[in-house]
């Protein structure tokens, strides 16, 4: 269970790829506005444009970024909904 | 409070339009209020006949441009009217006609497709417009 320290149980994943920029972070917007503080949504996006874009909105609406992991072809950015 | 931003447009093309819904998304996903004000030929694209309909692209497009947009909506990219659509659901926009630019186009709040929510003169603008950022494309 030692990989709970950097793969944490994830509430929900949206599977965004394919969309293009901001089409990923409003999916995860709404994905946010849908669950409850405490959960974990995890986003995949092949936009390039989500890296920057989503951990700098997640610090904006005082989210927290759990991790932005670099998959095969895709970016995984795994967020906890704070409020 | 965020900052307040104005968009005008006056540019009809699919371009310019899907850059400013873009510009609209993101300000609205930081809680950015966005009054949209449609002039001339974007107020022209807003008629609930001819939103899907292709309204060509900005002169610089060239060949090149227009089969690189192709490109992009045939791989999924939303429209400019879908992505605006989900701008005003995400947050605080408010997409207004130009009533000049009605009575140019000869145009009722019938005509027009249910994402522009009135029409107001250009006082109203600038009064809604407040001391927020305005920008014309």
């Amino acid at each position: 269970m030692t990989e709970t320290t950097t793969e944490p149980t994830i509430t929900r994943t949206i599977d965004a790829r394919g969309s293009f920029c901001p089409g990923p972070l409003m999916e995860l917007i709404r994905a946010i506005r849908e669950g409850q503080v405490g959960d974990v949504i995890a986003v995949r996006s092949s936009d390039r444009g989500s890296k920057v874009d989503i951990p700098k909105w997640v610090e904006k609406a005082g989210h927290r970024l759990i991790g932005a992991f670099e998959r095969e072809g895709y970016d995984e950015l795994v967020v906890e909904k704070r409020r | 409070m965020e900052e307040r931003l104005a968009l005008v447009l006056f540019s009809g093309t699919d371009d310019k339009l899907q850059a400013a819904a873009v510009l609209t998304a993101g300000a609205a996903a930081l809680g950015r209020p966005v009054h949209i004000f449609l002039q001339y030929w974007a107020l022209d694209a807003f008629r609930a006949d001819r939103i899907a309909g292709d309204h060509g692209l900005a002169p610089e497009a060239g060949a090149e441009g227009r089969a690189a947009v192709d490109a992009l909506a045939k791989a999924g990219q939303a429209s400019w009217a879908e992505t605006l659509r989900q701008a005003k659901e995400l947050g605080d926009v408010r997409i207004e006609a130009c009533s000049l630019s009605m009575d140019l186009l000869d145009l009722e709040p019938s005509d027009l497709d249910p994402l522009v929510d009135g029409v107001e003169g250009v006082t109203a603008f600038w009064v809604n417009a407040g001391e927020g950022q305005v920008v014309f494309i």
